[in-house]
């Protein structure tokens, strides 16, 4: 079954109803992917398809056919919001941690905090207290807005 | 398919299907994916009421100018449904063939007098949502019919909504009213009995201009809550007749 992943046009063999978050780390070999609870509670297998935060257990493989599938891998440890989570103390255990990522990151770039908490409920992390999670990606958005000032001046 | 090889599970968003499959709840082994089929995607009006395909997500519904304007309750209803995550996959069809009594926006078309359009390879035809479901999780919908589109006519009055759970996001609701304020008031409830129910005897006493504690009082002999692994028969009573209240408080003039 052919679909994009983090940018690159792959052609992979599952069966229709694997998990797509299985594929993913078992077929794709991509681990950063976590399992939590396995029923669409904790939001620690997120990912996106077509831009938008899914729980990857909870979607079978054949149907992300054709769509854009992006993993913490996709963002290559360059993202502004990881830096912004390490300099903030964002993860701990880091089991949470990059599903919190691609959930934020399809956050709107003017995020309030209360959008931010909305756009995360569905992730849930037993470290923080999410404080410094709404932290980071606060910071991540400022340094986003700031980085993007300099190229258009 | 569903008509000529039987006993096929449609899949939808998955949101409810996988939680069985993965916990080993759901037997099934055969399924027919709906997901690709646009079409049943749509919101529009047809003929004067809100047509909503079945395969509409919550997240389509929170985003609809149309939802959000004829049928508030409704995008309120999918704003509390899950997180981003399910709101972006679980649909308003999926809720409803999922049956469940905690069911979020099943309140809101019980209360709106919904229409639900159910197809076969043969036919369609138009069943009134307030006689779907017959018993737990139990409904009229026949093993070679989907759900295609959820109809709800122009409603006249102050829509009001309220979701009780453990927690704002990811929680299923201990109690979960929809309620319209008219000259003929209409209140729905869920997670309080075996289906979502309308509470007629309640409505009455709203109309009747009774005093509010006695409409309490109607509502606490009306439902039949349960106690379970997320509340109690009494907690749900009090909760459910203090929503009452605060239906009437806030919709008053």
């Amino acid at each position: 079954m052919r679909f994009t992943l983090n940018g690159k046009k792959r052609q992979v063999q599952a069966p229709p109803m694997k998990r797509l978050l299985d594929v993913l780390r078992e077929e794709c070999g991509l681990t950063g992917t976590k399992e939590g609870c396995g029923e669409g509670e904790c939001g620690a297998c997120t990912v996106l398809v077509d831009g938008m935060p899914v729980n990857s257990c909870l979607i079978p493989f054949a149907q992300v056919r054709g769509s854009l599938v992006t993993t913490i891998e996709g963002l290559k440890g360059r993202h502004p919001l990881q830096d912004a989570f390490i300099a903030e103390g964002g993860a701990q255990c880091g089991i949470c941690t990059p599903g919190m990522i691609l959930a934020a990151a399809a956050l709107p770039r003017r995020a309030t905090l209360n959008e931010i908490r909305l756009g995360l409920a569905g992730n849930i992390c037993r470290c923080t207290g999410y404080t410094a999670i709404y932290r980071a990606v606060q910071k991540a958005a400022s340094a986003r807005s700031a980085r993007r000032g300099r190229q258009t001046s | 398919m569903l008509h000529d090889e039987g006993s096929l599970v449609p899949l939808a968003g998955c949101t409810d299907v996988y939680v069985g499959l993965n916990f080993g709840t759901l037997p099934a082994k055969r399924f027919i994916d709906l997901w690709p089929l646009d079409d049943l995607r749509a919101i529009r009006i047809t003929d004067g009421a809100l047509s909503i395909g079945a395969l509409a997500t919550y997240t389509e519904l929170i985003r609809s100018p149309l939802v959000r304007k004829r049928l508030p309750i409704l995008a309120a209803a999918a704003r509390e449904i899950g997180g981003v995550q399910i709101q972006n996959r679980g649909t308003l069809g999926g809720n409803v063939a999922n049956g469940s009594p905690a069911g979020d926006s099943l309140p809101v078309l019980a209360v709106v007098e919904a229409t639900l359009v159910l197809s076969s390879a043969k036919e369609s035809r138009r069943v009134p949502f307030n006689s779907f479901f017959t018993g737990y999780r139990k409904s009229v919908l026949r093993p070679d019919e989907i759900i295609v589109a959820v109809e709800v006519p122009r409603v006249d009055g102050r829509q009001w909504f309220r979701k009780v759970g453990t927690r704002a996001a990811q929680a299923i609701s201990k109690v979960v009213m929809a309620a319209i304020r008219s000259d003929s008031p209409r209140v729905a409830i869920g997670s309080v009995a075996p289906t979502v129910v309308r509470l007629p005897k309640t409505e009455a006493s709203l109309s009747s201009r009774a005093s509010i504690s006695e409409a309490r009082r109607t509502l606490e002999a009306e439902i039949q809550p349960i106690d379970d692994l997320r509340s109690t028969a009494e907690y749900r009573r009090r909760v459910s007749a203090n929503l009452l209240e605060r239906f009437w408080n806030d919709t008053a003039r």
